[in-house]
């Protein structure tokens, strides 16, 4: 029995692993919450954390296997956030099970945010580092400028969408405002549950690690490590790139449909700067390329300040510091050397692996 | 000629920008990261020199320098000890520590100076510029920072060029192991660039506090991101294209406000970035980079 | 293998959070379970000593970091001071738990369900717009009483029964300035520059408008900023070139400090009238107040006011806080005040469940013969929507002060 779990791939066993600590902790959570054991606290930030962990593990896709740093995913997030949050408030009377629309709303979000991933990454793509960086950067902040200044309503005549104020558009009696500009979606019905967000994790886990370990994943690895050689062996590099790009910016639009659903209100405010950068710091923390360890970075870095309530004033302070030294003690030469050394007494094993090192970027 | 004014206020506004992506671009060209920390040394230099002048009643000129040497060794310090440690990790690794120290600036500043924002009175109080017949006048704070604006890029321009420092410098850059290997003191060159950055983000400090008199623990951040971009504009790395690359940024915004909509104007910005990167992929004056096979 | 072990260590982490938290809940939802309530302690900013289980425990939520924790800190710091004399009265004893949510929905709704955790009984807050329209709902399925401070939109207490403002609403701010105008006579070609990210302001900004053309006023010129603006010469000589003579800001102190400065720089002076975000202004630390000479202001609050009690609390705050109070800190010494009032009059004890204080405060709230004096307002009386009712004091600043108008 040991001897066939040995012999499968290791990369296999890598995955199965992962698969197993998502649902491992689903069922732990599920457990809890029904015995009734488990904070509200620590139950609100459930879905928020399913939703991250799609976020962290798909701009892996983009900063890890891909090899590009994207500074502007929130953007991708907030277009699904927001169509997500139209479409369901306008399906509210046609689909009647909360489940059924809130599946609906996601995939109409995610395919909006692919299409404006391509409309993104068509010329983003052709630049490089910095540049791209930069790029998707600014096409964050132009989004969240947009959605600030957009108006949806929808009455028995259907969606009607205005903007720069609520005016621009005349509702019937009984229509309702979706969209109200800075004031972002209010009252929205809130459908997303736990379950849909260990079902969207373990999606986004099959679609990233099925596309990393195929002839494609190789192809944009490949790609990432020297797009000179790649392109000389016949490789589409454009392609390539592009594929990776729209399918992690889909994979954002699925969470961000997940996310607006699980609140009353939504602002365009949420998808800026700082929560690309909040992603970003999940996916770094937790290992560049290494799609466990965002999905462990993203759920722990989304509960520390949260424990770190009692010390108030000095909260966020104290999670600066931490963020810091974590980022020091995991990737300075000497202390990581010294971390081995004690491994190496406890396991042997480790050092097999000792010049395994990082992906490099 | 409210074409004319429009047009001034960009440049004032401009050339703020540029001094931060100054500092933003040298940091980047020698010690090849982003230093996202940048924007809230800004911060740090303005609240600097509003304690010296209206707590402690000092003139303008000390608190300026005040702000100057408590900036340049903060810069010092937190590359001592934040950045220093990763010379040798991910270029990813360093950005996020620099995250880090951005929260962790504003958030002491928070602490140190209460959520309650500051009335800041401008160091620069002569009389403004008048010209024809009155009809344009051209503030101290306008005058003061486009001439800084001027007088830093040049300077830079010479340190770099001229110097024996920036010398070792140009070769930090070009290659950090070569340079070892030449005897460059490899890091006390990446201080000396940290302290000149951090030193360049104080006097924008008190510029942007005197053109926009208000001061709060997060001022830094948004002059921060739009001066990085000011610098990735320009072609990061380019001491000129830093200056250009603000200029042309605080001018953009301006009139895209003035002429085509200020509820967009901040969409305007960027789109203008997006295009312009997509006709120089590196920049408006970024040097092209020769793919090695 | 290196690369894992901070994930071992990680991964252990998250555990033992998720066993301490399930312990913590486990008090919290059985009351047979362990006696170590790891829940409660988490909440450390108890204000009251001699609590011991007496006290009404009230929880308040607003920023007190990140960009708006000026006004989080200032409810705050002002919820604190109305704590301390009415646990001195003897009365009825309350103790407050004060979380932060940066200014934000998702960091509301977790503030809120740790409040929740800590056996929070009735809701101070939240501060601001976007994090009530997050958890309001919430506090509306709870059956936890709440009353806002200073979250003004009317979305905030829209078809909840259980959510109450002690602040105006935007609507009615917007109403009253274009009345408060039209009536005086204050101005023929108005112009307005409003902030297009934020709800407060586009709130009082779309209301005004329609008031205003409504009572037959001409706006010659709209314009509008985001948030980080600093730079305010374009909108201001729009309205300089629209000939505009009011010049109408519904926005907070800071930009208008900014718009201040700045059109005195131009050489543009028109009459300013701006909404209670503005007031601050001349609190504001080192503010050369001859900029804001002849603003004139709708706003239930003012840290000169001469009555005995505006007076007894500004000096108080100065002493704690070493800083003048403003509206904000007004509006969260006046909640405490409201909610002890009406926690009195319904006979509300610490004994009894979240849902009884509800229904026993609606009651209260909602009855024809409550109504509070507070600082931001006398004889301040709460319809069935949760709208307040008080009288909005028009003042004009001379020489670095307020004067009534009327």
């Amino acid at each position: 029995m040991m001897k066939g779990i040995k012999k499968i791939k290791k990369s296999t066993r890598s995955n199965i692993i992962t698969y197993g600590i998502v649902v491992l902790f689903f069922i732990i959570v599920q457990f809890l919450v029904m015995t009734g054991r488990m904070s509200s606290s620590l139950r609100g930030q459930l879905v928020p954390i399913a939703a991250y962990i799609v976020m962290a593990v798909s701009l892996n896709l983009t900063v890890g296997i891909l090899g590009e740093l994207s500074l502007g995913h929130a953007g991708f997030m907030s277009v699904g956030a927001f169509s997500g949050v139209i479409v369901a408030s306008t399906l509210q009377d046609q689909i009647t099970n909360a489940p059924l629309r809130l599946a609906v709303s996601m995939l109409i979000g995610g395919i909006l945010a692919a299409i404006v991933g391509v409309i993104v990454g068509v010329p983003a793509l052709r630049l490089r580092g910095d540049y791209l960086a930069i790029v998707t950067l600014a096409f964050g902040e132009i989004i969240k400028n947009i959605v600030n200044v957009i108006y949806v309503g929808f009455d028995s005549n259907g969606l009607q969408m205005g903007l720069n104020s609520a005016k621009s558009i005349q509702l019937e009696d009984g229509g309702k405002m979706v969209l109200n500009g800075p004031m972002g979606a209010v009252g929205i019905n809130r459908i997303s549950t736990v379950t849909a967000g260990f079902v969207l994790i373990i999606i986004t886990l099959i679609i990233v690690l099925n596309l990393m370990h195929s002839r494609s994943g190789r192809a944009i690895m490949a790609v990432r490590d020297n797009r000179i050689a790649a392109e000389s062996v016949g490789i589409s590099v454009t392609k390539y790139k592009l594929m990776a790009f729209v399918i992690s910016a889909a994979l954002a639009g699925f969470a961000g449909a997940l996310y607006a659903l699980n609140f009353s209100t939504v602002v365009a405010k949420k998808f800026d700067f700082n929560t690309s950068i909040l992603v970003l710091v999940f996916v770094v923390l937790g290992g560049i390329g290494n799609i466990r360890g965002s999905i462990i970075a993203a759920a722990v870095l989304t509960v520390l300040p949260e424990l770190l309530r009692q010390f108030n004033d000095y909260r966020m302070l104290i999670y600066a510091i931490i963020l810091i030294l974590i980022m020091i003690a995991t990737n300075n030469e000497k202390i990581k050397n010294f971390i081995n050394k004690i491994g190496f007494m406890l396991d042997l094993k480790t050092k097999n692996n000792v010049n395994k090192g990082g992906t490099a970027k | 000629m409210d074409f004319i004014l429009h047009l001034i206020n960009g440049i004032s506004l401009g050339s703020i920008y540029a001094i931060i992506a100054l500092g933003y671009t040298m940091v980047y060209g020698i010690a090849k990261m982003l230093n996202f920390a940048h924007g809230d040394v800004i911060m740090v230099g303005g609240y600097i020199s509003f304690v010296v002048t209206a707590n402690l009643g000092l003139p303008p000129a000390v608190a300026i320098v005040a702000a100057v040497a408590v900036c340049t060794a903060l810069g010092v310090i937190i590359e001592k000890l934040a950045y220093k440690p990763l010379r040798a990790a991910p270029s990813l690794a360093v950005l996020i520590t620099a995250i880090g120290v951005s929260y962790f600036l504003q958030n002491a500043a928070l602490l140190i100076w209460s959520s309650n924002p500051k009335s800041y009175s401008s160091m620069f109080s002569f009389e403004p510029l008048r010209l024809f017949n009155n009809r344009l006048s051209i503030t101290s704070v306008t005058i003061v920072t486009v001439v800084t604006g001027i007088v830093v890029m040049a300077a830079l321009t010479l340190i770099i060029s001229k110097t024996k420092m920036g010398k070792a410098m140009r070769a930090v850059s070009e290659d950090k192991d070569a340079a070892q290997l030449m005897g460059i003191g490899v890091n006390k060159t990446i201080s000396i660039t940290f302290a000149i950055g951090s030193g360049l983000a104080a006097i924008a400090g008190v510029l942007l506090a005197s053109a926009y008199p208000i001061i709060m623990p997060t001022m830094g951040s948004m002059p921060g991101i739009k001066a990085f971009t000011a610098a990735v504009f320009g072609g990061i790395g380019s001491v000129p294209g830093a200056m250009l690359g603000g200029i042309l940024l605080g001018v953009i915004e301006i009139i895209g406000r003035a002429y085509i909509s200020s509820e967009l104007s901040d969409a305007i910005v960027f789109s203008v970035l997006i295009i312009v990167l997509l006709v120089k992929p590196t920049g408006l004056l970024g040097k092209k980079i020769n793919e090695k096979v | 293998m290196k690369k894992y072990r901070f994930q071992l260590v990680a991964l252990a982490l998250i555990v033992s959070i998720f066993t301490l938290a399930a312990c913590g809940g486990g008090t919290v939802t059985t009351t047979t379970a362990a006696p170590t309530d790891s829940g409660a302690e988490t909440t450390a900013p108890a204000d009251n000593g001699d609590a011991e289980g007496k006290a009404i425990k009230i929880g308040g939520i607003g920023p007190l970091t990140g960009a708006a924790a000026v006004y989080g800190t200032a409810v705050y710091n002002g919820s604190k001071i109305a704590l301390e004399e009415i646990n001195a009265l003897g009365d009825l004893q309350f103790e407050l738990n004060f979380q932060d949510d940066e200014h934000d929905g998702e960091k509301a709704v977790n503030a809120y369900n740790t409040l929740k955790d800590w056996g929070m009984q009735i809701l101070n807050g939240t501060v601001t717009t976007t994090p009530a329209n997050s958890v309001t709902p919430e506090s509306f399925a709870d059956r936890i009483f709440a009353l806002t401070p200073s979250a003004s939109s009317p979305t905030v207490v829209e078809g909840k029964d259980n959510v109450f403002q002690l602040c105006f609403s935007d609507d009615n701010q917007g109403i009253a300035a274009a009345q408060y105008i039209a009536d005086k006579n204050l101005g023929e070609k108005i112009a307005i520059i409003y902030n297009n990210a934020d709800a407060y302001s586009t709130g009082i900004y779309e209301k005004f408008a329609s008031e205003a053309t409504a009572k037959g006023l001409e706006i010659v010129s709209t314009t509008t900023f985001t948030d980080d603006t600093n730079d305010f010469n374009v909108q201001l000589t729009e309205a300089k070139n629209a000939g505009a003579d009011l010049l109408f800001l519904p926005i907070y102190y800071q930009p208008a400090s900014l718009i201040l400065s700045q059109s005195k720089a131009m050489e543009y002076s028109p009459k300013i009238f701006g909404v209670d975000g503005m007031d601050g202004i001349l609190t504001l630390e080192n503010f050369d107040t001859t900029l804001a000479e002849g603003v004139m202001l709708l706003t239930p609050f003012v840290a000169d006011a001469k009555d005995e009690r505006t007076k007894a609390f500004v000096s108080k705050y100065q002493e704690q806080f070493n800083e003048i109070p403003n509206q904000f800190a007004a509006d969260g010494y006046d909640v405490m005040y409201a909610l002890y009032e009406a926690s009195k009059k319904a006979g509300v004890t610490a004994e009894m469940t979240a849902e009884e204080i509800n229904d026993k405060l609606i009651e209260v709230f909602t009855s024809a013969d409550f109504s509070v004096d507070g600082l931001t307002g006398a004889a301040m009386t709460w319809s069935e929507s949760g709208e307040v009712s008080k009288q909005p004091k028009g003042m004009v600043i001379e020489d670095g002060a307020y004067v009534g108008m009327d």
